[in-house]
């Protein structure tokens, strides 16, 4: 195999300072937004008694789900041996942490008692899917830590393989996990199924490479480091793929419950007539997260644009997905009462309407931004980031 | 040194508080005693509710302002987000136009998914079925609230004020229905169930499930009754005729 060197990016440099300044200045934001919505209670946000979710919790999933599909390249190179994928090994692993870092950032802050934080390190209700993930969510740092430092340091290498295979079974585990919290909830009708697992881990194969594929393609052309468009064109197929996966599980989600006639009601409301998640789930996701994308790169001769263009549709069709999945599914009123009509002070029976406000899409925003940021410092820090990437085509 | 009080005084004082007692007692009153502090709740006692909708009138809220009342529950006039422990709910079937209204609570369910889902077990039952969520440990992540197929719980979006000593509340915590635990240990029974009796119908009983002789357990053996979602299998203790 070819010597690949590995340069830490110049950190201090202007265009670095400026864009780590725009990014601080996200966080910042993310964190006023967040001393604002605990300082007055969550009343100021669009988050009711039925919808207990909302926008931070869309950017958070997303987040959580895009990191442990980042670690996909690093897996494809090391667990199933692909060399050409071996380069970007170090970068998968730290994108993997960085994305995770910043979606339970979000997710913390938007706790009802954040401050409260140590509880839920030292409280364990070993029967919910929650605590499970606090395990999940912090081993996950551990082994992908130990299987970057494996990568980063020669006398590691013996362990290389086995830390791997290990966080490449831990990422699967992990969004089992994720999705599982949503697929263990019995009485919610959007929900409560076993194909949530396998959902959320086509979802976060997607997201996660595309969001790769965006960082790598940044980084190539901020830092005017060459990029092999064959690489890329590969890694393109392969979210072709894995957004074909995610419609494959999304079909058989939607096609089991249109088979149970209990969930024809809430299978209309998501498909057919409840505004917005309708106009999102075949707009957003179906069509821009997934026909558009898979149209773009399944082609032999797609073009850097294309990938990149391709890359973004999926990571907004993602955000579509994820949230009409939660949004959608709490705004569905429970049926306490099947087959009957229903009215209450408490909105039983309706509709519950959700508009997220300022402040929340500010927090989910600041947990990109910090992502982005320890990414950042990652590869200024480390050497992550090969001098090139298949230097023997030209650019485009 | 005090002497342990003998059989006759025993009974001597049973006698005389039957006596006092007797003048006061109604067909509803539960036959319930005070838990002395410091003594555990028991697994012996199942406490639960049976509802008679065909005694519940789909104007009256006497139950739901009881619960505010007690509770310290202010309307802020902001009903997406003001907590409601107990609310009534008017159901029709759209294929007969048959209407009834009923009140919807804490099922205080023997299997509830709200404990499940709690990361830390701040959502708990007590040994005698009561659901109860402990606010010292709820870090505010409302899963119970996603996982609750009765949308029981309500979360604190707000600092709250004048609160009663018997149902601490805190921003950012989630709550629920209690089944008016305090009044239970004291021996009473829940402001709803109290309220339904002065100025409703007397829709609502409130008894021990576990105790055969408990009104509500007889009524309960010779009448039909049903739970909300039993295909579930949560096993809830609130049970409802005429639905």
């Amino acid at each position: 195999m070819k010597r690949i060197d590995y340069v830490a990016v110049r950190a201090w440099t202007p265009g670095w300072l400026m864009l780590m300044a725009g990014l601080a200045v996200i966080v910042a934001l993310a964190g006023a937004a967040v001393l604002y919505m605990e300082h007055q209670g969550h009343h100021v946000t669009g988050m009711t008694n039925q919808v207990v979710w909302g926008m931070p919790h869309v950017f958070a999933i997303f987040l959580i789900v895009a990191a442990s599909g980042a670690l996909n390249v690093a897996s494809i190179g090391s667990v199933f041996g692909r060399e050409p994928y071996q380069p970007l090994g170090r970068l998968s692993a730290l994108l993997a942490m960085a994305l995770l870092a910043g979606g339970l950032g979000v997710l913390v802050l938007d706790l009802g008692r954040p401050d409260r934080l140590i509880v839920a390190m030292t409280h364990f209700n070993f029967k919910s899917i929650f605590a499970w993930n606090v395990i999940l969510y912090s081993g996950f740092f551990a082994v992908v830590g130990v299987y970057l430092w494996t990568m980063l340091d020669w006398k590691m290498k013996r362990a290389y393989k086995p830390a791997a295979i290990t966080a490449f079974v831990w990422r699967l585990v992990l969004t089992t996990g994720t999705g599982s919290i949503f697929g263990f909830l019995l009485a919610r009708d959007a929900y409560n199924s076993a194909v949530m697992a396998p959902l959320f881990i086509a979802m976060s194969f997607a997201f996660g490479l595309a969001l790769f594929n965006l960082f790598l393609l940044g980084a190539a052309t901020a830092l005017e480091r060459s990029l092999s468009l064959d690489l890329l064109r590969r890694m393109g197929k392969l979210l072709a793929l894995f957004a074909a996966a995610n419609l494959y599980f999304v079909a058989l989600q939607h096609g089991t419950a249109l088979y149970m006639a209990d969930r024809g009601p809430v299978e209309a409301f998501i498909l057919m007539n409840g505004g917005i998640y309708t106009i999102l789930f075949w707009g957003g996701q179906v069509l821009l997260g997934g026909i558009v994308p898979m149209a773009l790169l399944f082609r032999s001769q797609a073009t850097r644009c294309h990938i990149r263009f391709a890359s973004l549709m999926v990571v907004a069709g993602g955000l579509a997905q994820v949230y009409v999945i939660l949004i959608g599914g709490q705004a569905f009123p429970l049926g306490l009462f099947p087959g009957m009509e229903v009215s209450s002070s408490f909105m039983d029976g309706q509709v519950a309407a959700y508009a997220p406000t300022l402040a929340e899409i500010l927090l989910g925003l600041g947990g990109c931004a910090l992502a982005l940021v320890i990414t950042i410092v990652g590869i200024s820090a480390f050497r992550i980031l090969p001098a090139q990437l298949g230097a023997t085509e030209a650019r485009e | 040194m005090t002497q342990a009080p003998s059989r006759r005084d025993l009974l001597k004082g049973a006698a005389l508080g039957a006596v006092a007692i007797a003048p006061g007692l109604t067909l509803i009153a539960p036959a319930v005693q005070a838990r002395p502090a410091g003594i555990p709740a028991s697994a012996v006692n199942r406490w639960g509710l049976l509802i008679d909708t065909s005694k519940c009138d789909s104007g009256c809220t006497a139950c739901v302002d009881a619960c505010k009342t007690e509770m310290g529950l202010p309307a802020l006039d902001r009903p997406a987000t003001d907590a409601q422990y107990i609310r009534k709910v008017d159901v029709k079937d759209p294929k007969t136009g048959h209407q009834h209204s009923l009140p919807v609570m804490c099922q205080h369910c023997a299997k509830p998914p709200c404990v499940d889902v709690c990361p830390t077990g701040a959502s708990m039952k007590r040994a005698d079925g009561i659901v109860l969520v402990d606010r010292h440990i709820c870090i505010g992540c409302r899963y119970c609230m996603m996982a609750c197929p009765y949308k029981a719980r309500s979360f604190a979006h707000e600092d709250q004020s004048n609160q009663k000593a018997h149902n601490p509340r805190g921003k950012g915590c989630v709550e629920g229905c209690t089944l008016c635990v305090h009044r239970i240990d004291a021996g009473g029974r829940p402001a709803c169930v109290e309220a339904c009796a002065d100025t409703g119908r007397a829709a609502m009983i409130f008894g021990d499930l576990n105790d055969p002789n408990s009104e509500i357990s007889r009524r309960l053996s010779k009448e039909a009754s049903s739970r909300i979602r039993a295909d579930l299998g949560l096993d809830p203790a609130i049970r409802y005729q005429g639905i």
